[in-house]
Protein backbone atom coordinates (compact mmCIF):
# COMPACT_ATOMS: atom_id res chain seq x y z
CA UNK A 1 0.00 0.00 0.00
CA UNK A 2 1.13 3.24 -1.13
CA UNK A 3 0.32 5.99 1.36
CA UNK A 4 0.37 9.39 0.24
CA UNK A 5 -2.68 10.80 2.33
CA UNK A 6 -1.79 13.87 4.17
CA UNK A 7 -0.16 13.95 7.87
CA UNK A 8 -2.19 13.88 10.51
CA UNK A 9 -2.10 17.42 12.34
CA UNK A 10 -2.36 17.25 16.22
CA UNK A 11 -5.13 19.96 16.89
CA UNK A 12 -4.09 21.76 19.87
CA UNK A 13 -6.76 21.29 23.46
CA UNK A 14 -9.87 22.32 22.27
CA UNK A 15 -8.54 24.01 19.13
CA UNK A 16 -11.97 22.76 16.95
CA UNK A 17 -14.42 21.44 19.27
CA UNK A 18 -17.83 21.56 18.89
CA UNK A 19 -21.41 21.24 20.81
CA UNK A 20 -20.72 18.28 23.01
CA UNK A 21 -23.12 18.48 25.79
CA UNK A 22 -22.11 15.94 28.01
CA UNK A 23 -18.78 14.49 26.79
CA UNK A 24 -15.40 15.82 28.34
CA UNK A 25 -12.76 18.03 26.41
CA UNK A 26 -10.03 16.27 25.18
CA UNK A 27 -6.87 16.75 26.04
CA UNK A 28 -5.68 16.46 22.49
CA UNK A 29 -7.64 15.93 19.57
CA UNK A 30 -6.49 14.48 16.25
CA UNK A 31 -7.55 16.23 12.74
CA UNK A 32 -8.33 13.73 10.73
CA UNK A 33 -10.36 14.90 7.62
CA UNK A 34 -9.73 14.13 4.88
CA UNK A 35 -8.08 10.54 5.73
CA UNK A 36 -9.71 7.64 4.52
CA UNK A 37 -10.12 4.11 6.59
CA UNK A 38 -8.83 2.92 8.58
CA UNK A 39 -6.34 6.06 8.69
CA UNK A 40 -7.90 7.86 11.35
CA UNK A 41 -8.04 4.59 13.66
CA UNK A 42 -4.18 4.16 12.87
CA UNK A 43 -3.83 7.95 14.24
CA UNK A 44 -5.31 7.34 17.04
CA UNK A 45 -3.48 4.33 18.37
CA UNK A 46 -0.38 6.06 17.29
CA UNK A 47 -0.94 8.98 19.13
CA UNK A 48 -2.56 7.18 22.25
CA UNK A 49 0.72 7.76 24.10
CA UNK A 50 0.28 11.32 23.98
CA UNK A 51 -2.33 11.58 26.39
CA UNK A 52 -1.93 10.45 30.17
CA UNK A 53 -3.93 7.85 31.80
CA UNK A 54 -7.34 9.33 32.31
CA UNK A 55 -7.17 11.72 29.69
CA UNK A 56 -9.01 12.28 26.86
CA UNK A 57 -8.10 11.81 23.15
CA UNK A 58 -9.91 12.97 20.33
CA UNK A 59 -10.23 12.23 16.58
CA UNK A 60 -12.17 14.39 14.22
CA UNK A 61 -12.83 12.25 10.61
CA UNK A 62 -15.55 12.67 7.61
CA UNK A 63 -14.68 8.99 6.90
CA UNK A 64 -17.75 7.12 7.56
CA UNK A 65 -16.42 3.95 9.00
CA UNK A 66 -14.67 5.76 11.74
CA UNK A 67 -18.23 5.73 13.56
CA UNK A 68 -17.98 1.96 13.81
CA UNK A 69 -14.22 1.18 13.82
CA UNK A 70 -13.15 4.21 16.65
CA UNK A 71 -16.14 2.17 19.38
CA UNK A 72 -14.51 -1.22 17.41
CA UNK A 73 -10.90 -0.16 18.25
CA UNK A 74 -11.63 0.75 21.75
CA UNK A 75 -13.23 -2.76 22.34
CA UNK A 76 -10.29 -4.42 20.68
CA UNK A 77 -7.28 -2.16 22.46
CA UNK A 78 -9.34 -1.65 25.94
CA UNK A 79 -9.63 1.44 25.91
CA UNK A 80 -12.90 3.84 26.84
CA UNK A 81 -14.77 4.95 23.97
CA UNK A 82 -16.85 8.03 25.35
CA UNK A 83 -19.27 8.99 21.98
CA UNK A 84 -18.92 11.11 19.22
CA UNK A 85 -20.22 14.59 18.95
CA UNK A 86 -19.30 17.24 16.18
CA UNK A 87 -16.41 19.76 15.32
CA UNK A 88 -17.44 23.30 14.63
CA UNK A 89 -17.27 22.84 11.22
CA UNK A 90 -20.21 20.02 11.61
CA UNK A 91 -17.78 17.45 10.73
CA UNK A 92 -17.57 13.94 13.68
CA UNK A 93 -15.19 13.68 16.25
CA UNK A 94 -14.88 10.73 18.59
CA UNK A 95 -13.64 10.87 21.94
CA UNK A 96 -11.51 7.63 23.65
CA UNK A 97 -10.94 8.07 27.45
CA UNK A 98 -6.83 6.03 27.86
CA UNK A 99 -7.57 3.58 30.35
CA UNK A 100 -3.98 2.10 30.36
CA UNK B 1 -5.59 -7.84 -11.25
CA UNK B 2 -2.15 -8.96 -10.08
CA UNK B 3 -0.09 -10.94 -12.68
CA UNK B 4 0.02 -14.76 -12.79
CA UNK B 5 3.67 -14.92 -12.42
CA UNK B 6 4.94 -16.55 -8.47
CA UNK B 7 4.62 -13.69 -6.23
CA UNK B 8 5.79 -15.50 -3.05
CA UNK B 9 7.94 -13.96 -0.94
CA UNK B 10 11.17 -16.42 0.47
CA UNK B 11 9.59 -16.05 3.93
CA UNK B 12 6.55 -18.10 3.33
CA UNK B 13 8.07 -20.64 1.02
CA UNK B 14 4.56 -23.07 0.93
CA UNK B 15 2.41 -20.65 -0.06
CA UNK B 16 3.36 -20.57 -3.98
CA UNK B 17 -0.46 -20.31 -5.80
CA UNK B 18 -2.11 -23.22 -7.21
CA UNK B 19 -2.18 -22.59 -11.18
CA UNK B 20 -6.31 -21.68 -10.32
CA UNK B 21 -7.09 -19.48 -7.31
CA UNK B 22 -8.90 -21.16 -4.80
CA UNK B 23 -12.01 -20.07 -4.68
CA UNK B 24 -12.64 -18.70 -1.29
CA UNK B 25 -15.34 -16.03 -1.98
CA UNK B 26 -17.82 -18.63 -3.49
CA UNK B 27 -20.87 -16.76 -1.49
CA UNK B 28 -20.19 -13.96 -4.35
CA UNK B 29 -20.72 -16.29 -7.12
CA UNK B 30 -18.80 -19.68 -8.42
CA UNK B 31 -18.96 -21.90 -11.13
CA UNK B 32 -22.39 -23.87 -12.26
CA UNK B 33 -22.90 -26.95 -10.33
CA UNK B 34 -21.60 -30.01 -12.65
CA UNK B 35 -25.72 -31.15 -12.67
CA UNK B 36 -26.50 -27.18 -14.17
CA UNK B 37 -23.99 -27.70 -16.72
CA UNK B 38 -25.29 -31.33 -17.67
CA UNK B 39 -28.92 -30.27 -18.74
CA UNK B 40 -28.17 -27.13 -19.60
CA UNK B 41 -27.23 -27.79 -23.17
CA UNK B 42 -30.50 -29.82 -24.27
CA UNK B 43 -32.75 -27.57 -22.07
CA UNK B 44 -31.41 -24.14 -23.75
CA UNK B 45 -31.96 -26.78 -27.48
CA UNK B 46 -35.10 -27.42 -26.24
CA UNK B 47 -36.79 -24.57 -23.90
CA UNK B 48 -36.12 -21.46 -25.60
CA UNK B 49 -39.84 -20.56 -26.69
CA UNK B 50 -42.52 -18.98 -24.43
CA UNK B 51 -44.10 -21.09 -22.20
CA UNK B 52 -47.02 -19.76 -22.26
CA UNK B 53 -47.34 -20.41 -26.05
CA UNK B 54 -49.92 -23.44 -27.09
CA UNK B 55 -47.76 -24.91 -30.12
CA UNK B 56 -44.91 -27.35 -29.33
CA UNK B 57 -42.33 -25.45 -28.62
CA UNK B 58 -44.04 -23.72 -26.23
CA UNK B 59 -45.09 -27.08 -24.50
CA UNK B 60 -41.68 -27.93 -24.41
CA UNK B 61 -40.86 -24.81 -22.45
CA UNK B 62 -43.39 -25.19 -20.23
CA UNK B 63 -42.55 -28.50 -19.32
CA UNK B 64 -38.94 -27.67 -18.94
CA UNK B 65 -40.30 -25.04 -16.49
CA UNK B 66 -42.94 -27.69 -14.85
CA UNK B 67 -39.71 -30.01 -14.42
CA UNK B 68 -37.64 -26.91 -12.16
CA UNK B 69 -40.50 -25.91 -10.19
CA UNK B 70 -41.43 -29.65 -9.58
CA UNK B 71 -37.55 -30.00 -8.20
CA UNK B 72 -37.55 -27.14 -6.57
CA UNK B 73 -40.44 -27.65 -4.52
CA UNK B 74 -39.34 -31.07 -3.60
CA UNK B 75 -35.95 -29.78 -2.69
CA UNK B 76 -37.08 -27.46 -0.43
CA UNK B 77 -40.19 -29.24 1.10
CA UNK B 78 -42.73 -26.88 -0.36
CA UNK B 79 -46.07 -27.45 -2.90
CA UNK B 80 -45.07 -26.84 -6.56
CA UNK B 81 -47.59 -24.11 -6.82
CA UNK B 82 -45.76 -22.48 -3.88
CA UNK B 83 -42.53 -22.25 -6.51
CA UNK B 84 -41.74 -19.07 -9.02
CA UNK B 85 -38.76 -18.49 -10.80
CA UNK B 86 -37.66 -14.91 -11.36
CA UNK B 87 -34.83 -12.40 -10.92
CA UNK B 88 -33.06 -12.73 -7.15
CA UNK B 89 -34.05 -9.30 -6.75
CA UNK B 90 -37.13 -9.69 -7.95
CA UNK B 91 -37.43 -12.69 -5.49
CA UNK B 92 -36.70 -10.46 -2.37
CA UNK B 93 -38.66 -7.53 -3.46
CA UNK B 94 -41.81 -9.17 -4.33
CA UNK B 95 -41.76 -11.89 -1.58
CA UNK B 96 -41.63 -9.21 1.31
CA UNK B 97 -43.72 -6.18 -0.22
CA UNK B 98 -46.15 -9.05 -1.37
CA UNK B 99 -47.26 -9.45 2.16
CA UNK B 100 -46.97 -5.67 2.74
CA UNK B 101 -49.17 -5.07 -0.42
CA UNK B 102 -51.67 -8.01 1.12
CA UNK B 103 -51.83 -5.45 4.73
CA UNK B 104 -51.86 -2.29 2.98
CA UNK B 105 -55.59 -1.86 2.76
CA UNK B 106 -56.24 -2.48 5.90
CA UNK B 107 -53.74 0.39 7.23
CA UNK B 108 -50.71 -1.60 7.86
CA UNK B 109 -47.91 0.37 6.39
CA UNK B 110 -44.73 -0.15 8.79
CA UNK B 111 -42.07 -2.82 7.95
CA UNK B 112 -40.39 -4.79 10.32
CA UNK B 113 -36.54 -5.71 9.98
CA UNK B 114 -33.38 -7.06 11.63
CA UNK B 115 -30.43 -4.38 10.83
CA UNK B 116 -28.27 -7.30 9.20
CA UNK B 117 -30.47 -7.92 6.43
CA UNK B 118 -29.23 -7.66 3.18
CA UNK B 119 -29.28 -4.66 1.13
CA UNK B 120 -32.19 -5.47 -1.31
CA UNK B 121 -34.24 -6.04 2.02
CA UNK B 122 -33.61 -3.04 3.65
CA UNK B 123 -33.91 -1.40 0.37
CA UNK B 124 -37.32 -2.50 -0.46
CA UNK B 125 -38.64 -1.78 3.27
CA UNK B 126 -37.43 1.80 2.86
CA UNK B 127 -39.07 2.12 -0.61
CA UNK B 128 -42.31 0.56 0.19
CA UNK B 129 -42.61 2.83 3.14
CA UNK B 130 -41.38 5.94 1.76
CA UNK B 131 -44.45 5.88 -0.96
CA UNK B 132 -46.84 4.76 1.27
CA UNK B 133 -46.00 6.70 4.41
CA UNK B 134 -44.77 3.91 6.20
CA UNK B 135 -41.67 3.34 8.47
CA UNK B 136 -39.26 0.77 9.11
CA UNK B 137 -38.48 -0.75 12.66
CA UNK B 138 -35.30 -2.24 13.16
CA UNK B 139 -35.01 -5.10 15.77
CA UNK B 140 -31.72 -5.00 17.41
CA UNK B 141 -28.88 -7.96 16.94
CA UNK B 142 -26.08 -9.06 19.00
CA UNK B 143 -22.40 -8.82 19.19
CA UNK B 144 -23.21 -12.31 17.13
CA UNK B 145 -25.61 -10.86 14.61
CA UNK B 146 -28.55 -13.12 16.22
CA UNK B 147 -31.68 -10.75 16.47
CA UNK B 148 -33.32 -10.02 19.62
CA UNK B 149 -36.32 -12.17 19.29
CA UNK B 150 -38.10 -10.40 21.93
CA UNK B 151 -37.89 -7.04 20.59
CA UNK B 152 -38.75 -8.75 17.23
CA UNK B 153 -42.02 -9.89 18.33
CA UNK B 154 -42.88 -6.77 20.10
CA UNK B 155 -42.18 -4.36 16.99
CA UNK B 156 -44.24 -6.79 15.26
CA UNK B 157 -47.38 -6.40 17.41
CA UNK B 158 -47.32 -2.55 17.11
CA UNK B 159 -50.69 -2.08 15.50
CA UNK B 160 -48.73 -0.51 12.06
CA UNK B 161 -46.93 -3.31 11.48
CA UNK B 162 -47.92 -5.02 8.14
CA UNK B 163 -45.20 -7.48 7.67
CA UNK B 164 -41.56 -8.76 9.34
CA UNK B 165 -38.82 -9.43 7.26
CA UNK B 166 -35.46 -12.46 8.62
CA UNK B 167 -33.08 -13.54 6.79
CA UNK B 168 -32.30 -17.41 7.14
CA UNK B 169 -28.51 -16.81 7.32
CA UNK B 170 -26.72 -13.82 7.18
CA UNK B 171 -24.56 -13.37 3.83
CA UNK B 172 -21.45 -12.06 5.11
CA UNK B 173 -21.38 -12.97 9.04
CA UNK B 174 -22.84 -16.25 8.30
CA UNK B 175 -24.80 -15.64 11.62
CA UNK B 176 -28.42 -17.75 11.53
CA UNK B 177 -31.77 -16.55 12.41
CA UNK B 178 -34.38 -18.63 14.61
CA UNK B 179 -36.87 -17.32 11.66
CA UNK B 180 -38.88 -20.71 13.10
CA UNK B 181 -39.29 -19.38 16.40
CA UNK B 182 -40.58 -15.77 15.88
CA UNK B 183 -44.28 -15.45 17.01
CA UNK B 184 -46.46 -12.99 15.48
CA UNK B 185 -50.25 -11.66 15.64
CA UNK B 186 -52.53 -13.13 13.76
CA UNK B 187 -52.58 -10.38 11.16
CA UNK B 188 -48.65 -10.22 10.22
CA UNK B 189 -46.49 -12.76 8.36
CA UNK B 190 -42.99 -13.74 7.91
CA UNK B 191 -40.72 -13.56 4.54
CA UNK B 192 -37.78 -14.72 5.13
CA UNK B 193 -34.96 -14.00 3.17
CA UNK B 194 -32.68 -17.67 2.27
CA UNK B 195 -30.47 -15.64 -0.96
CA UNK B 196 -27.34 -16.26 1.22
CA UNK B 197 -28.53 -19.61 2.49
CA UNK B 198 -30.85 -21.75 0.66
CA UNK B 199 -29.18 -25.22 -0.39
CA UNK B 200 -26.67 -24.80 2.50
CA UNK B 201 -29.41 -24.60 5.58
CA UNK B 202 -33.21 -25.81 5.61
CA UNK B 203 -35.92 -23.66 5.37
CA UNK B 204 -38.23 -24.05 8.55
CA UNK B 205 -41.44 -26.07 7.44
CA UNK B 206 -43.80 -23.46 9.13
CA UNK B 207 -43.89 -19.84 10.40
CA UNK B 208 -43.43 -17.99 7.17
CA UNK B 209 -45.48 -16.86 4.26
CA UNK B 210 -42.89 -16.04 1.75
CA UNK B 211 -39.31 -16.64 0.97
CA UNK B 212 -36.82 -15.37 -1.58
CA UNK B 213 -33.73 -17.69 -3.03
CA UNK B 214 -30.62 -16.80 -5.23
CA UNK B 215 -29.38 -20.06 -7.39
CA UNK B 216 -25.59 -18.73 -6.52
CA UNK B 217 -26.05 -20.02 -3.13
CA UNK B 218 -26.90 -23.40 -4.46
CA UNK B 219 -24.81 -23.41 -7.66
CA UNK B 220 -26.96 -22.60 -10.19
CA UNK B 221 -27.06 -19.52 -12.70
CA UNK B 222 -26.43 -16.29 -10.59
CA UNK B 223 -29.48 -14.88 -12.47
CA UNK B 224 -32.19 -17.45 -11.25
CA UNK B 225 -33.85 -16.17 -8.26
CA UNK B 226 -36.53 -18.33 -6.75
CA UNK B 227 -39.62 -16.83 -4.51
CA UNK B 228 -41.62 -18.87 -2.61
CA UNK B 229 -44.87 -17.83 -1.76
CA UNK B 230 -47.43 -20.06 0.31
CA UNK B 231 -50.25 -21.92 -0.50
CA UNK B 232 -53.32 -19.49 0.80
CA UNK B 233 -50.79 -16.89 2.04
CA UNK B 234 -51.88 -13.16 2.60
CA UNK B 235 -49.86 -12.14 -0.14
CA UNK B 236 -50.77 -9.93 -3.45
CA UNK B 237 -48.67 -8.43 -6.13
CA UNK B 238 -47.05 -5.10 -5.07
CA UNK B 239 -45.94 -4.01 -8.54
CA UNK B 240 -47.87 -3.39 -11.68
CA UNK B 241 -49.02 -6.72 -12.91
CA UNK B 242 -51.92 -9.36 -12.43
CA UNK B 243 -52.33 -9.59 -8.25
CA UNK B 244 -51.02 -13.02 -8.11
CA UNK B 245 -48.08 -14.59 -7.67
CA UNK B 246 -48.83 -16.36 -11.38
CA UNK B 247 -47.33 -13.02 -12.85
CA UNK B 248 -44.34 -12.83 -10.08
CA UNK B 249 -41.40 -11.28 -11.89
CA UNK B 250 -43.52 -9.45 -14.46
CA UNK B 251 -41.64 -11.06 -16.74
CA UNK B 252 -41.74 -14.90 -18.43
CA UNK B 253 -39.00 -17.24 -16.61
CA UNK B 254 -36.56 -18.53 -18.76
CA UNK B 255 -37.10 -22.08 -18.62
CA UNK B 256 -33.57 -23.22 -19.32
CA UNK B 257 -31.96 -21.45 -16.69
CA UNK B 258 -34.58 -22.56 -14.40
CA UNK B 259 -34.11 -26.34 -15.12
CA UNK B 260 -30.37 -26.00 -14.63
CA UNK B 261 -30.94 -24.16 -11.07
CA UNK B 262 -33.03 -26.94 -10.02
CA UNK B 263 -30.56 -29.66 -11.07
CA UNK B 264 -28.00 -27.62 -9.10
CA UNK B 265 -30.15 -27.54 -6.47
CA UNK B 266 -31.03 -31.45 -6.27
CA UNK B 267 -26.85 -32.00 -6.89
CA UNK B 268 -25.89 -29.38 -3.90
CA UNK B 269 -28.33 -31.08 -1.37
CA UNK B 270 -27.33 -34.72 -2.73
CA UNK B 271 -23.93 -33.86 -1.40
CA UNK B 272 -24.45 -31.47 1.05
CA UNK B 273 -23.85 -33.84 4.00
CA UNK B 274 -20.09 -34.59 3.15
CA UNK B 275 -19.49 -31.20 1.64
CA UNK B 276 -20.59 -28.99 4.44
CA UNK B 277 -19.47 -31.37 7.43
CA UNK B 278 -16.00 -30.81 5.41
CA UNK B 279 -16.38 -27.25 5.14
CA UNK B 280 -17.59 -26.54 8.82
CA UNK B 281 -14.70 -28.72 9.71
CA UNK B 282 -12.19 -26.07 7.37
CA UNK B 283 -14.11 -23.07 8.77
CA UNK B 284 -12.99 -23.94 12.17
CA UNK B 285 -9.64 -24.51 11.19
CA UNK B 286 -8.96 -21.24 9.43
CA UNK B 287 -11.35 -19.49 12.53
CA UNK B 288 -8.44 -20.79 15.03
CA UNK B 289 -5.62 -19.63 12.79
CA UNK B 290 -7.35 -16.03 12.56
CA UNK B 291 -7.91 -16.25 16.34
CA UNK B 292 -4.18 -17.08 16.78
CA UNK B 293 -3.17 -13.29 14.96
CA UNK B 294 -2.98 -10.32 17.14
CA UNK B 295 -5.78 -7.58 16.78
CA UNK B 296 -8.38 -9.54 14.73
CA UNK B 297 -11.93 -9.31 15.20
CA UNK B 298 -14.01 -12.25 14.51
CA UNK B 299 -17.10 -11.95 13.53
CA UNK B 300 -20.29 -14.08 13.88
CA UNK B 301 -21.82 -16.80 15.63
CA UNK B 302 -18.94 -19.66 15.40
CA UNK B 303 -21.48 -22.39 15.01
CA UNK B 304 -24.68 -21.40 14.32
CA UNK B 305 -23.68 -19.71 11.38
CA UNK B 306 -23.55 -20.98 7.26
CA UNK B 307 -21.29 -24.04 6.66
CA UNK B 308 -19.04 -22.18 4.56
CA UNK B 309 -18.40 -18.72 5.44
CA UNK B 310 -16.29 -16.77 7.96
CA UNK B 311 -16.01 -13.32 8.55
CA UNK B 312 -13.08 -11.47 10.48
CA UNK B 313 -11.23 -7.68 10.28
CA UNK B 314 -7.75 -7.05 10.62
CA UNK B 315 -6.95 -3.75 13.03
CA UNK B 316 -5.39 -1.19 11.39
CA UNK B 317 -5.22 -2.78 7.79
CA UNK B 318 -7.03 -2.12 4.76
CA UNK B 319 -9.57 -4.77 3.38
CA UNK B 320 -8.41 -4.02 -0.21
CA UNK B 321 -4.83 -4.67 0.45
CA UNK B 322 -5.58 -8.09 2.26
CA UNK B 323 -7.82 -9.05 -0.73
CA UNK B 324 -5.02 -8.00 -3.03
CA UNK B 325 -2.50 -9.42 -0.95
CA UNK B 326 -4.08 -13.37 -0.43
CA UNK B 327 -4.91 -12.94 -4.20
CA UNK B 328 -1.47 -12.51 -4.93
CA UNK B 329 -1.26 -15.65 -3.02
CA UNK B 330 -3.79 -17.41 -5.22
CA UNK B 331 -6.67 -17.23 -2.87
CA UNK B 332 -9.91 -15.51 -3.89
CA UNK B 333 -11.62 -13.98 -0.74
CA UNK B 334 -14.03 -10.86 -0.31
CA UNK B 335 -14.05 -8.20 2.14
CA UNK B 336 -16.87 -5.78 3.55
CA UNK B 337 -14.28 -2.83 4.12
CA UNK B 338 -15.57 0.69 3.12
CA UNK B 339 -12.37 0.47 0.37
CA UNK B 340 -13.35 -2.21 -1.00
CA UNK B 341 -16.67 -1.06 -1.93
CA UNK B 342 -18.32 1.51 -4.70
CA UNK B 343 -20.23 3.90 -2.07
CA UNK B 344 -16.94 3.92 0.27
CA UNK B 345 -19.37 3.03 2.63
CA UNK B 346 -18.87 0.38 5.02
CA UNK B 347 -20.66 -2.66 4.87
CA UNK B 348 -24.09 -2.43 7.71
CA UNK B 349 -23.62 -5.67 8.44
CA UNK B 350 -20.28 -5.22 10.30
CA UNK B 351 -21.27 -2.12 11.84
CA UNK B 352 -24.53 -3.04 13.08
CA UNK B 353 -23.01 -5.81 15.01
CA UNK B 354 -19.97 -3.73 16.47
CA UNK B 355 -17.39 -4.80 14.76
CA UNK B 356 -14.73 -3.84 13.15
CA UNK B 357 -15.38 -2.77 9.53
CA UNK B 358 -11.76 -2.11 8.49
CA UNK B 359 -9.45 -4.38 7.23
CA UNK B 360 -12.60 -7.00 6.65
CA UNK B 361 -11.56 -10.80 5.36
CA UNK B 362 -15.04 -12.47 4.04
CA UNK B 363 -14.10 -16.10 3.68
CA UNK B 364 -16.68 -18.51 1.57
CA UNK B 365 -15.54 -22.02 0.62
CA UNK B 366 -16.99 -23.03 -2.85
CA UNK B 367 -17.61 -27.24 -2.48
CA UNK B 368 -14.45 -28.09 -4.06
CA UNK B 369 -12.26 -26.07 -1.42
CA UNK B 370 -9.47 -28.98 -0.11
CA UNK B 371 -7.84 -29.29 3.23
CA UNK B 372 -4.87 -28.58 1.59
CA UNK B 373 -5.85 -25.36 0.10
CA UNK B 374 -7.19 -24.32 3.90
CA UNK B 375 -3.80 -25.32 5.21
CA UNK B 376 -2.31 -23.33 2.80
CA UNK B 377 -3.96 -19.94 3.47
CA UNK B 378 -3.80 -20.69 7.65
CA UNK B 379 0.27 -20.73 6.54
CA UNK B 380 0.01 -17.46 4.59
CA UNK B 381 -2.36 -15.78 6.65
CA UNK B 382 -0.04 -14.64 9.70
CA UNK B 383 2.59 -13.75 7.69
CA UNK B 384 0.25 -11.43 5.23
CA UNK B 385 -1.13 -9.88 8.18
CA UNK B 386 2.27 -9.06 9.63
CA UNK B 387 4.07 -7.89 6.50
CA UNK B 388 0.99 -5.12 6.01
CA UNK B 389 0.89 -4.26 9.69
CA UNK B 390 4.72 -3.70 9.21
CA UNK B 391 3.89 -1.29 6.28
CA UNK B 392 1.40 0.72 8.58
CA UNK B 393 4.23 0.91 11.44
CA UNK B 394 1.75 -0.45 13.84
Amino acid sequence: MSDGAPEVTSGGMGGTTGSGAALPEPALELDCRGLPCPRPVIELARHLGDVAPGEVLAVVAEDPAARADVPAWARMRAQEYLGEDVAVDGVARYLVRRRD
Amino acid sequence: MQDQTDPAPASTPASTPASAPVLLDAAAGRPLHPAALEVLDAALARGWADPRALHRAGRDARLLLENAREVVAGSLGVRRDEVRFTSPVDAVQRGLLGLARARLDAGARDLVLAPVEHAHVRHAASWWAQVHGGSVHEAPVGRDGRVDLDALERLARAPGTAAVALQLANHEIGTTQPVGAVALPESVDLFVDGSASLGLLDLPREGWAAAAGHATSWGGPGGVGVLLVRHGARWLNPFPGDPGPQDAGGALPDAPLALAAAAALRGTLAERAGVDARRRRLVDRIRATAATLPDVDLVGDPDDRLPHLLTFSCLYLPGDALVRELDRHGFAVASGSACTASTLEPSHVLAAVGALTHGNVRVSLAPEVTDDDVERLCHVLPDVVARLRAEVGL
